[in-house]
């Protein structure tokens, strides 16, 4: 039998409104604006966004506001506002060899083309709490220097002149899109590749380290990590030609993995691939990793049964609105169940409690 | 009746570019006030899926969405204009499409003036502050001299 309940509508409001009030915290500390969270908490609205997989620094940042700092949550808003648009189409590929860069790095090479920038980066930062920024005061500027014009190449393609790196296959075959059909599996490079860059941040982390300490080993250097601007592109159908129709910013990491070659192919480096939306290191680092990771049937290497190996493993659990979905709603009534799963239980003790007293 | 060439595609990429890239704020202060316009698209608010390479040179992968706003309209004069635009400014793609339908009338010498190359100033301005903060952050290795080599 299965009675409709009804009711908790006013618990539901008033929780609500404490929520809301709880949100403001004390009235007597000055309100964040949108505009503050956006630009002083920079890199919360960037990985909202690269995990919300919606590039929108303002809805971002109201997301984060909205959230309480909660960036999981903060991820669920933006998910759920961008079901709500319609798609106007897709962007030509950005092309990230023409990244104006605000920081590039190799750990492969010292002197390289285009040089290495280090941009604004928390390395080499000593990683004591600052107290000056407790209060209130004023940045000095940024130093400055002439900047070069020089184009800055893709490291890899210097390796590529040797043939020591394999070139990715080219072409401009249309991509599946996870977010309009289900993800199937096997999954093609490309689809993973999206489900990894909308991933959590401390799931492919995690993945990424795991190859590290073995398990699934990827031996990686970090051929090039580069942070910068692309401009974005679109063919405009009433035109006939391509706009662009904005910039975005974008971390890429391209990482260089040693591979003993196989029957057809001599021993040459090979690639893992990172591009997240905005300033996001160390998911673009992970991201390469794992991506390496997940090409070894491709590329003839023993299946060890690692984590990271593991397409099916990675992929479906690898999203943490999915995953906070299924996980929380367990708190939420299952009185029914549950009704249920006692009655069984009782059943089965007085069963036992029975044949114990026949035996006596 | 002096007839203008029509602008090249070239040209015409270039403006919708600067135009989609401006700041709403400034693009508003340069050109504030809207000639008579019909939509034949009102604006619309809507993703756009951002593509990248894999290894930046290899086959497209969907990355992720962007917000875009666009418009076309038709000015009293009969030139049609686009907007695209990204973000949720449905006034900065409004700006943009007129601007891009009198870009391609006689208004188009002015308009390059007082529009277009302020943002093209300020763009450059604000890329060229970057790129000079980044290039201050450039490493400049030098080795030192070790004793046994002497």
């Amino acid at each position: 039998m299965y009675v409709a309940v009804k009711g908790g509508e006013r618990a539901i409001d008033n929780a609500h409104a404490w929520l809301a009030e709880e949100r403001r915290g004390d009235t007597t500390v000055s309100e964040l604006s949108v505009a503050q969270i956006r630009e002083q908490l920079a890199l919360a609205v960037n990985r909202v966004m690269a995990e919300g997989s919606l590039y929108d620094p303002d809805l971002a940042a109201l997301a984060i506001k909205q959230a309480r700092g909660d960036l999981i949550e903060a991820i669920f808003l933006i998910r759920a506002y961008r079901t709500t648009l319609p798609r106007l189409g897709a962007s030509l590929p950005v092309k990230t060899e023409e990244m104006a860069v605000i920081r590039r790095v190799s750990a492969t090479f010292k002197d390289l083309p285009g040089g290495q920038i280090l941009g604004p980066t928390f390395d080499y930062t000593h990683r004591l709490l600052d107290f000056k920024l407790a209060a209130e005061g004023e940045v000095p500027a940024a130093p400055t220097a002439p900047a070069s014009t020089a184009p800055v190449p893709h490291v890899t393609e210097f390796l590529n002149r040797e043939g020591m790196i394999e070139t990715e296959p080219t072409g401009d075959a249309q991509p599946a899109d996870l977010t309009r059909e289900p993800m199937e599996l096997p999954a093609n490079r490309a689809l993973r590749l999206q489900a990894i860059t909308r991933g959590d941040e401390g799931f492919i982390l995690s993945m990424a380290y795991s190859t590290q300490r073995g398990y699934g080993r990827t031996h990686a250097f970090v051929g090039e990590l580069r942070i910068g601007t692309v401009a974005v592109e679109m063919d405009i159908p009433e035109l006939g030609f391509a706009v662009e129709i904005g910039e975005i910013e974008l971390t890429e990491c391209e990482t260089v993995n040693q591979f003993k070659g196989s029957k057809t192919v001599a021993p040459q480096f090979t690639r893992g691939y990172g591009l997240v939306f905005g300033q996001t290191e160390r998911k673009a680092i992970a991201m390469s990793l794992v991506d390496r990771s997940l090409r070894w049937a491709e590329l003839g290497e023993d299946y060890t049964g690692a984590p990271a190996q593991d397409e099916e493993f990675v992929l479906m659990h690898a999203d943490n609105v999915q995953a906070t979905g299924f996980l929380e709603h367990i708190k939420l009534p299952h009185y029914v169940d549950f009704q249920s799963e006692l009655e069984l239980v009782r059943r089965l003790r007085a069963e036992v409690f029975a044949t114990q007293e026949a035996a006596e | 009746m002096i007839v203008h060439p029509a602008p090249q595609p070239t040209d015409r990429k270039a403006w919708m570019g600067l135009l989609a890239r401006a700041k709403p704020a400034h693009l508003a202060t340069l050109f504030p006030q809207l000639p008579p316009h019909d939509f034949l698209r009102a604006p619309e608010i809507g993703a756009v899926m951002v593509r990248g390479r894999i290894g930046g040179t290899g086959q497209p992968f969907n990355l992720g969405e962007m917000t875009v706003t666009r418009c076309a309209l038709r000015l009293g004069s009969g030139t049609v204009g686009h907007g695209h635009v990204q973000g949720r400014d449905k006034a900065h793609a409004t700006r943009a499409a007129v601007l891009d339908a009198l870009l391609q009338t006689d208004q188009a010498a002015a308009l390059q003036i007082s529009v277009l190359q302020p943002l093209a100033e300020g763009e450059a301005q604000r890329r060229a502050t970057r790129a000079a903060k980044a290039a201050a952050t450039r490493v400049e290795f030098f080795t030192l001299v070790r004793g046994e080599d002497q």
